[in-house]
C-alpha cells in the first residue's frame, strides 16, 4: 500500500478492518481484515456478491454497524484521524455526514409518506445546523436544483415522485453538511434503465460541481465501469483484487474470483452463445474454508491456496491482489 | 393461426378502473388505467420470446393475461390452434396444464412448511395425474433431474429455506415441468439471484426448453440477458409494443426511437465511460398510463417528434423488413 499512502491527498484510509456480527451461532465475519484507501476526487467501486460485505463495510466506514455487528479491529482514518475509537457525541458532532455520508440502499422508499420532501429535508438539515425556515428553505432549494429537480419538489409528498426524482431527493439529502466523502450502497439497483443512467449523470456531475469523493457499491460490474476510477473487488470478507477500471476492462483482471465476475456480466453488444458462471454459492462466513476463501470454488486453485491464505499483494504499480497464482506469477 | 404458433395474442387490453376523486364522481368522469392496450404477438413453438420494458409498462400485465389469471377488458388469446380466450371448466383446466408459470421471487412462491417433494406434487394431485404415490414420486424425481436438482432423494426431503435462491428457482422450474406443459411464462425469474449464479439458471433453463421443445415467453426489464437468452424480442412501452424481431436486429439495428433510448442507457463493462455524461436521446419521465398521451404514446418523450405524431392516430406494428416490426410512422426518415 506504499504507492497509495504517500499521497498527500488521500480522504478515506482504512487499515486492517474488521467488522462482525456476534450472532448465537458464532461470530459472522462479514468483513474481515479490510484495507484501501481513497484518493480526493476519486470514485472507487466496490463489488461483489450478495453477503460478500460491501454493505457492511460502508457501515462501518460510518462506524454504524448494525447490531450484533461490532467492529473488532483496524483503522478507519477519515481526512487524516482515526474515528473507530472516537466516542458515538463525538463521531456525531464532527464525522457523520460532514465529513463522510452515505445514500443507504433502498434509502428512496424509506422517505415518510405523511411529511412532504420538504418538512423531510428540513429536519435534516434543522438537527445539524439550526437556521430559521426560509434560509433552510432556500438551501433545500439549491440542493434541489444541484440534482436536477424543480424546487417546487418540495412541497411534494414522496408518493407524488417517481422512483428517479426520490432517489435524487435522498441523493442531495446526504449532501447538506457538505461532506467530502459520500458512500452510494446500490444506488441505481431498483431503478429502470434509462433511470439509471440519469441517476448515475447526475452523480458523476455532482462528483464534479462539489469535488466529491465517492464510493460506489454495487454488485453490477457493468455499472462500475460507468462511474469507478478503481475497482475493489469483494468475496467473502474479504478484498480479492484492487485495480483501476482500465485494468479490470481493458487489460484483464488477475485475481480468478474477478475475472469470473467479468464474464458473468452480460454485454449487450456482444453476441455470445453461452453466458460464463460461477459454480457454487459464497462460504457460510461463520466458518470460513481455510487457506484463500476463494479455494473451493476456483478452478485455478492449487494446494498451497486450501492451506495458506494469501495477503493482498501489489503485483504491480496500483494493481492490488491476494492470489497466490497472481503473487507468484 | 399458422402452425407454428402455439400462442397467439390479438390486440389484448387489459383496463383497470381506479377509485376516483369526489369531483370526478360528481362529474361523472372515470378513471382508467390503461395497463395493457392493444397488445398483439406469436409465440411460435419451440421460440424463446422475451418481453421486455421498464416497469409500469405492462409486461406483467400480460404475463398475467396469457396466464388467464387475470380477465381480458378486450383481445382474445389461442392457444395451439384453439380459442383459449373464454375457455371454461374442463377446458380451462387443460389450458392451465399446458401453460405454466415461472414467478420471479423464488423465495415467495412455494410454501415454506413443504418440502420440496411436496412443492412439487401438489400440481400432479390438483390435475389428477399419477395415480397413486409412487408413481407421482417417480414423476418428482424425473422433474427434479431435469433441472439437475442432484442427487434428487436429497432435495425432495428439503424444505425451502434449506435451497440457495438458484436452486429454489431449478425447483420451481422443475415444478412446472412436472405437469409436461407447451409453454412457458416466466416472468423474471432471474432478477432476484445473484449474478454468478443468474446465467447458469438461464443456461439450464435454455437446456430444458431445447430439450424438450418447449416454447418459451420470457417477461424482462434486462436487455442484455434478452439478447442472449430469446429467439426473438418485443419491446414494451406503456402497455404497447412498440418494436419486435430478432436479438440482433433490436439491439443492433433497432428502429424505434424508444428501443434506442433503452439501448442507449444500458451499463457496459468496457472502459473509458468514467469521464463522460451519457447522452440519452429521451426526454422526461414515463407518463402515467392512466393519461396515455394522444397520437403516438411515445411523441412527448421523443426527440424526432412531429405534430402528426400527436394529431394523427396512434401508429400500428408494421414490417419494416422481414420478420422486423416498428410501430413508429417515422423509422424511415430517423
Amino acid at each position: 500500500m506504499g504507492a497509495t499512502k504517500a499521497m498527500t491527498d488521500t480522504v478515506v484510509d482504512v487499515e486492517n478492518l474488521s467488522l462482525h456480527y456476534f450472532t448465537s451461532k458464532g461470530a459472522v465475519r462479514a468483513v474481515d481484515g479490510v484495507s484501501f484507501s481513497l484518493a480526493r476526487g476519486e470514485t472507487l467501486g466496490v463489488v461483489g456478491e450478495s453477503g460478500c460485505g460491501k454493505t457492511t463495510m460502508g457501515l462501518a466506514l460510518l462506524n454504524i454497524p448494525s447490531p450484533p455487528g461490532r467492529i473488532v479491529g483496524g483503522r478507519i482514518l477519515i481526512a487524516g484521524t482515526d474515528i473507530v475509537p472516537m466516542s458515538e457525541k463525538e463521531i456525531r458532532q464532527t464525522v457523520r455526514w460532514q465529513k463522510i455520508s452515505m445514500v443507504f440502499q433502498g434509502a428512496m422508499n424509506c422517505l415518510t409518506p405523511v411529511f412532504t420532501v420538504g418538512q423531510q429535508m428540513r429536519e435534516t438539515i434543522q438537527t445539524h445546523k439550526p437556521m430559521p425556515r426560509a434560509q433552510a428553505e432556500a438551501v433545500i432549494a439549491r440542493y434541489l436544483g444541484l440534482v436536477g429537480l424543480p424546487a417546487e419538489v418540495a412541497r411534494r409528498y414522496p408518493h407524488e415522485l417517481s422512483g428517479g426524482m426520490k432517489q435524487r431527493v435522498v441523493i442531495a439529502t446526504a449532501l447538506f453538511l457538505e461532506p467530502r466523502v459520500v458512500i452510494l450502497d446500490e444506488p441505481t439497483t431498483a431503478l429502470d434503465v434509462i433511470v439509471q443512467a440519469q441517476i448515475i449523470n447526475v452523480i458523476k456531475t455532482l462528483k464534479r460541481e462539489m469535488d466529491l469523493s465517492l464510493i460506489f457499491i454495487t454488485h453490477d460490474l457493468a455499472t462500475e465501469a460507468e462511474v469507478a476510477d478503481r475497482i475493489l473487488v469483494m468475496y467473502a470478507g474479504k478484498v480479492a483484487e484492487i485495480a483501476a477500471n482500465e485494468q479490470v476492462f481493458d487489460r484483464q483482471p488477475c485475481h480468478p474470483y474477478t475475472k469470473r465476475l467479468l464474464a458473468a456480466t452480460p454485454r449487450l453488444h456482444e453476441k455470445v452463445s453461452e453466458l460464463a458462471f460461477i459454480p457454487g454459492t459464497p462460504p457460510d462466513l461463520l466458518d470460513p474454508p481455510a487457506g484463500c476463501r476463494f479455494h473451493p470454488r476456483c478452478p485455478e486453485a492449487f494446494d498451497r491456496c486450501a492451506r495458506e491464505e494469501p495477503p493482498l499483494v501489489e503485483i504491480e504499480p496500483g494493481h492490488l491482489a491476494a492470489c497466490w497464482r497472481c503473487i507468484n506469477a | 393461426m399458422p402452425e407454428n404458433t402455439i400462442l397467439e395474442v390479438s390486440n389484448l387490453s387489459k383496463h383497470f378502473s381506479v377509485r376516483r376523486s369526489l369531483g370526478q364522481i360528481v362529474s361523472g368522469r372515470k378513471s382508467v388505467v390503461r395497463a395493457v392496450d392493444g397488445v398483439s404477438f406469436a409465440v411460435r413453438r419451440q421460440e424463446i420470446l422475451g418481453l421486455v420494458g421498464e416497469s409500469g409498462c405492462g409486461k406483467t400485465t400480460t404475463g398475467k393475461l396469457v396466464m388467464k389469471l387475470l380477465e381480458p377488458t378486450a383481445g382474445g388469446i389461442r392457444f395451439d390452434g384453439r380459442e383459449a380466450t373464454n375457455a371454461a371448466g374442463e377446458e380451462l383446466a387443460h389450458y392451465r396444464r399446458q401453460v405454466q408459470m415461472i414467478f420471479q421471487d423464488p423465495y415467495a412462491s412455494m410454501n415454506p412448511r413443504f418440502k420440496i417433494r411436496d412443492v412439487l406434487e401438489e400440481p400432479l394431485l390438483i390435475h389428477g395425474l399419477g395415480a397413486n404415490r409412487s408413481e407421482r414420486e417417480e414423476l418428482i424425481r424425473q422433474a427434479l433431474a431435469e433441472v439437475k436438482l442432484t442427487p434428487v432423494e436429497d432435495f425432495m426431503g428439503r424444505f425451502p429455506h434449506m435451497l440457495s435462491g438458484g436452486q429454489r428457482q431449478r425447483a420451481a422450474t422443475a415444478r412446472t415441468l412436472i405437469l409436461s406443459p407447451a409453454l412457458l411464462v416466466a416472468d423474471e425469474p432471474v432478477s432476484m439471484i445473484d449474478l454468478s449464479t443468474r446465467a447458469e439458471i438461464l443456461a439450464m433453463m435454455k437446456e430444458v426448453q431445447r430439450k424438450l421443445g418447449l416454447s418459451f415467453l420470457y417477461i424482462t426489464h434486462d436487455l442484455s440477458t434478452a439478447r442472449y437468452f430469446t429467439d426473438r424480442i418485443a419491446v414494451m412501452y406503456l402497455g404497447r409494443i412498440v418494436e419486435i424481431g430478432t436479438p440482433d436486429d433490436v439491439v443492433d439495428r433497432s428502429v424505434h426511437p424508444y428501443t434506442r433510448a433503452l439501448i442507449s442507457a444500458v451499463c457496459e463493462p468496457v472502459s473509458g465511460r468514467v469521464k463522460t455524461i451519457k447522452e440519452l436521446p429521451i426526454r422526461g419521465e414515463i407518463p402515467s398510463a392512466a393519461a396515455i398521451p394522444p397520437g403516438c404514446r411515445f411523441h412527448p418523450r421523443c426527440l424526432f417528434a412531429r405534430p402528426e405524431c400527436r394529431e394523427q392516430p396512434e401508429p400500428e406494428l408494421a414490417e419494416t423488413w422481414t420478420g422486423h416490426l416498428a410501430a413508429c410512422r417515422r423509422w424511415k426518415e430517423i
